[in-house]
């Protein structure tokens, strides 16, 4: 409980913001350490997985890490072919 | 069995030579045989610090290339007959300092010396890699700072990736948090972040806190580890630290002023 409190952010400090800054980019640091080599490996788990069930070209998977204040988001976009081209919008 | 402790912060100017020398001395005055080494190449300081600069005759380098054996380059300090001192070469270039040569001679030190201190440069280039290479403890100087507690938790990623134990899959390296030029009057203004913060931010166990204090200062002017200068606070605190990385248990005496809890906040706040 008193934790809590203790973690509220104090901006009214120099010090507060000190804390509160380095909170927010050594979080960001810390995953840039390991996701530059993790992502293109699960691009390409994810290609093969996804290779097993569906036909689908080498590109069509697309993976992004949007870093956010608390937590950052993994992104992953997968383009499947469509049944029809006007499904996916493109004119005939 | 003997230690390798590496002294590191990332950051210059933050206090790694003057703990080096402090610790040094300090566990030189529990009895521990122990060696201090220069890592900085092309910047050597250790030397000055502990008041042995001229009768630096052979360095590391030297030992390293086979020109002179360890023991005479190896400087017994004239106040404390189980300490010696390694210099690091003033002329060579860094690329002298090799893998190789490195733990050669540290498994010869390790032979004569209860505990090896590595005095690393500031950065993280080859330098500071070799330092803290064969550890098997790390000192990390940080000071209640954003730049020195950034660098500080980088030096923590390498420590526990880029060094031999981790490279070699043994028990990693254990940190300690040596937090220096700490000022429990600033802290109580918010003009510095408090112990707790640091603390919360790096997350590794805290060896000791040396306060601000002009000793230090003073005493690497005449070239003496703050340990050996007189009583001060800076002194007591490094004495502190030494006994805790000797394994025992010493309560934290830097004195700092509790922080506002929820009441007295929200009080101010009306007032």
């Amino acid at each position: 409980m008193l934790g809590f409190f203790r973690r509220t952010p104090r901006p009214d400090t120099s010090a507060g913001a000190a804390r509160d800054r380095l909170q927010i980019l050594l979080a960001h640091e810390r995953s840039g350490r390991t996701s530059p080599e993790v992502l293109p490996l699960i691009q390409r788990d994810i290609l093969e997985v996804i290779k097993k069930h569906m036909r689908i070209s080498d590109d069509s998977v697309d993976i992004t890490v949007e870093p956010g204040d608390d937590f950052s988001t993994l992104e992953i976009n997968i383009e499947l072919p469509g049944t029809s081209g006007a499904r996916r919008g493109i004119p005939n | 069995m003997s230690k390798i402790i590496v002294v590191t912060s990332g950051k210059g100017g933050v206090g790694k030579t003057t703990s080096t020398a402090a610790i040094g001395a300090g566990l030189a005055m529990r009895g521990k045989s122990t060696c201090v080494i220069d890592f900085d190449v092309g910047l050597r300081n250790l030397d000055m610090i502990m008041g042995c600069e001229r009768r630096v005759v052979f360095d590391f380098i030297n030992v390293i290339q086979g020109e002179a054996r360890l023991n005479q380059a190896l400087i017994k300090d004239r106040r404390l007959e189980n300490l010696s001192i390694l210099p690091a070469s003033q002329t060579r270039d860094k690329d002298a300092l090799t893998k190789e040569g490195v733990e050669k001679v540290l498994n010869e030190l390790r032979e004569q010396f209860d505990y090896i201190v590595c005095d690393s440069p500031a950065g993280i280039e080859r330098g500071a890699q070799l330092a803290m290479h064969f550890a098997d403890e790390a000192i990390v100087v940080t000071n209640p700072e954003v730049s020195s507690v950034r660098d500080s938790d980088r030096v923590l990623g390498l420590l526990s990736s880029k060094t031999h134990r981790a490279e070699t899959g043994q028990d990693p390296i254990k940190p300690h948090l040596l937090l220096t030029r700490y000022d429990t009057a600033r802290v109580a203004k918010g003009e510095m972040m408090p112990l707790e913060d640091v603390l919360e931010i790096l997350a590794i166990p805290l060896l000791g806190i040396v306060p601000e204090s002009p000793a230090v200062l003073r005493a690497s002017n005449v070239g003496t580890p703050v340990v050996l200068e007189g009583k001060s606070p800076a002194a007591s605190a490094y004495e502190d630290a030494v006994s805790r990385l000797m394994g025992e248990q010493i309560e934290m005496r830097v004195q700092r002023p509790e922080r506002p809890g929820l009441l007295s906040r929200l009080m101010r706040r009306e007032a």
